[in-house]
C-alpha cells in the first residue's frame, strides 16, 4: 500500500459501511474502514431487528456465528385508546425472518468478519472533512492526518455532515426525519419469556399505535432481547415541535399505559438512547454519487419507514456501492460517469422500488393521522367492549350507541380515501 | 423516571469543550425555543435571569435533532472529537 493512499475509504462502520468494506475486501481491493467510536457500535442505535435475507447475503454463516439475541417469531400490534388496549398478534409459520441483536455486540462481530476478509479497520478516527480537488473527492482529513483514496464511500449515518460538505445533501427539514427515543429494560429471562409467550430463542416485535402518541405521526415499538425489552417510539420532528412535549415525557407516558406497563413491570432501565431516522420518501433522497464518491445507508436516507426497514437497505446499498467501486477500479475510472452505475443498481433494487412505492404514503398518513392513531384504536376498543362486556345493557342499545359513535366520528368518510389510496398502491406498476 | 435518571444509565467520555454552539443574541429573539424541549437529553436550558442559553453538551446523545429543529438555524452542531461523547452499550 502506497503511504497514506488506498483504493477505497469507507467512512462509518455501521451496516452500510461494513457491508461495503467487506464486499470490497472479498474482491481483493484495498479498503480502509473508518469509525469515530472507540469500537464499532459505540454510536449506533436502532429499533431492533436485522433481516434474514440481506444479512445472509453478506454473512452466509451468521446464524451459527453471530451474536444473535432472539429470532422474531411474533409480530404484535397494540392499539391504545386513552385507557383501553387492543392487541393483535401474528405468529410466523417459519423462522427465517428477522432477529433482534445488541448493536454493540453485533456491529463488533461484523467488523471482525470484515477484518478477517482483509479490511483495515481504523476506529477512534473522526473524519473532519473530505478533500476535494477540481470538484473530485480524493480523500479525507481526519483529526490525525490526511488520507487519499480513488473512491470514498460515505456511510456516516443520518446526520452525514460529509455529504452536506460536498453538496450531495441539503440541510434536513424537520419533516424529513423522525426523532426516536428508547429504553432498554432488563428483566429476569424467565419472566421476560413468560410475559411475551416466547421460549429460550424466540422473541417478539411490536408496534404501538395511539395512547400517549395519538394525533401525532408517531409509532411506538417493543422488541425482546435475551434479558431486555426495548420500548420506545419515533415521532416526526415537526410534530414533536408542535406538541410542546418533551420526548422523555412522552416515553414515560407510553410506558405507563395499562396495555404496556405489565410487560415491563419491575424491570430496570439499563440504557436510554435517542437517534434520528430519515423519513424515507423517494422525492427527498439526496444525490447519491459524484466524482470519486458514493453515499450509502442512512447517509443516503435509505429507510422504508412504512415497513420498518433500514438495516437491510443499508446493507444492500453498501454492497451495491462496493460493487460499483470494484467496477470503477477495474476500469480505472472514478468519474461520476462510471459511478452512475450505483444509481442504476439502486433503481433496479428494492431500495428505489420500495421508496418510490411509498413516496407519498407518509404524506397521506400525516393527513389522516387522527383517524389512524386516535379514532381507529378507540373504535377497535369500543367494538371489543361491545362484543364481550356482559353488563346488563340490552344489546340493541349497545349496537345503536356504537353505530352512532361511528357516524359521529366521521370514521366512514375518513376511511374511504385511505382505502382508495391503498388500492392505488396495489395497482400501480 | 425523569430525564436525569434516564441519562444516568449512560456512559460518557466527557470532553472539555462543547461540540455544540448557539449565538445568544439570536436566541434572545427566538420565541419558540424548540431546542429547550425537543432535545431528548434536555441539553438546552434557557436561563431567564442571565437571558442566555445553557448548553449542557456533556449530556448530548449525538442525535442531531436540535440543529434541524432550530427555526433560527442557530445551532452549530458537530460530532464530539474522536474518543469523546456518549458510548452506547446496548444499541
Amino acid at each position: 500500500m502506497e503511504k497514506n493512499k488506498t483504493q477505497v475509504i469507507v467512512i462509518g462502520a455501521g451496516p452500510a459501511g461494513v457491508c461495503a468494506a467487506i464486499t470490497l475486501a472479498r474482491a481483493d481491493k484495498e479498503v480502509i474502514l473508518i469509525e469515530r467510536g472507540d469500537l464499532a457500535g459505540d454510536k449506533n442505535i436502532f429499533g431492533g431487528a436485522i433481516y434474514y435475507n440481506q444479512t445472509k447475503d453478506i454473512f452466509p454463516d451468521f446464524e451459527s456465528n453471530a451474536p444473535i439475541e432472539r429470532v422474531i417469531t411474533q409480530q404484535r400490534i397494540f392499539m391504545l385508546s386513552d385507557n383501553e388496549t387492543m392487541q393483535f398478534s401474528y405468529n410466523y409459520n417459519d423462522l427465517n425472518r428477522a432477529y433482534t441483536v445488541n448493536r454493540s455486540k453485533w456491529d463488533r462481530w461484523c467488523v471482525e468478519e470484515a477484518k478477517k476478509a482483509g479490511v483495515y479497520f481504523a476506529p477512534k478516527t473522526l473524519v473532519k472533512e473530505l478533500i476535494v480537488k477540481e470538484n473530485k473527492v480524493i480523500g479525507i482529513k481526519t483529526d490525525k492526518e490526511e488520507y487519499y483514496a480513488d473512491i470514498t464511500i460515505i456511510a456516516d449515518g443520518v446526520n452525514s455532515l460529509l455529504a452536506k460538505q460536498i453538496g450531495l445533501r441539503k440541510d434536513l427539514k424537520d419533516s424529513d426525519v423522525t426523532l426516536n427515543v428508547k429504553e432498554m429494560i432488563k428483566l429476569p429471562v424467565q419472566t421476560l419469556q413468560d410475559r411475551f409467550n416466547t421460549d429460550d430463542t424466540t422473541g417478539i416485535a411490536a408496534k404501538i399505535l395511539g395512547g400517549a402518541l395519538k394525533d401525532m405521526f408517531a409509532l411506538g415499538f417493543m422488541y425482546t432481547y435475551k434479558d431486555t425489552v426495548s420500548i420506545g417510539f419515533g415521532v416526526s420532528l415537526d410534530e414533536l415541535k408542535n406538541s410542546g412535549l418533551t420526548p422523555y415525557e412522552l416515553l414515560d407516558k407510553l410506558k405507563q399505559h395499562q396495555g404496556i406497563a405489565p410487560f415491563i413491570k419491575g424491570g430496570e432501565t439499563v440504557e436510554y438512547s435517542a437517534h434520528m431516522i430519515p423519513e424515507g420518501t423517494y422525492s427527498s433522497l439526496p444525490e447519491v454519487y459524484s466524482d470519486g464518491v458514493l453515499l450509502a445507508g442512512d447517509a443516503a436516507m435509505f429507510v422504508n419507514n412504512i415497513h420498518m426497514e433500514g438495516t437491510n437497505l443499508a446493507m444492500l446499498s453498501g454492497k451495491l456501492a462496493a460493487e460499483t467501486a470494484i467496477e470503477a477500479i477495474n476500469k480505472n475510472d472514478f468519474s461520476s460517469k462510471t459511478l452512475k452505475l450505483y444509481f442504476d443498481k439502486l433503481k433496479k433494487s428494492i431500495i428505489f422500488k420500495d421508496l418510490k412505492t411509498h413516496n407519498n404514503t407518509i404524506k397521506v398518513i400525516k393527513r389522516n393521522i387522527k383517524t389512524l392513531t386516535s379514532l381507529y384504536p378507540k373504535l377497535a376498543c369500543s367494538f371489543f367492549n361491545l362484543l364481550t362486556n356482559a353488563d346488563g345493557v340490552p344489546k340493541s342499545d349497545k349496537y345503536r350507541d356504537f353505530a352512532v359513535q361511528i357516524i359521529k366520528s366521521g370514521a366512514i368518510f375518513s376511511t374511504i380515501p385511505l382505502i382508495f389510496f391503498a388500492i392505488g398502491k396495489c395497482i400501480k406498476k | 423516571m425523569n430525564i436525569n435518571e434516564k441519562l444516568a444509565t449512560l456512559k460518557y467520555n466527557k470532553g472539555k469543550e462543547s461540540h455544540l454552539y448557539a449565538d445568544n443574541t439570536v436566541c434572545r429573539n427566538c420565541s419558540n425555543k424548540f431546542c429547550t424541549y425537543i432535545c431528548p437529553a434536555g441539553v438546552y436550558v434557557w436561563d431567564k435571569e442571565k437571558n442566555e442559553l445553557i448548553i449542557r453538551y456533556e449530556n448530548c446523545l449525538e442525535c442531531g435533532a436540535c440543529k434541524i429543529a432550530c427555526e433560527k438555524k442557530n445551532i452549530i452542531w458537530k460530532y464530539p472529537e474522536a474518543e469523546y461523547g456518549v458510548k452506547f452499550k446496548n444499541g
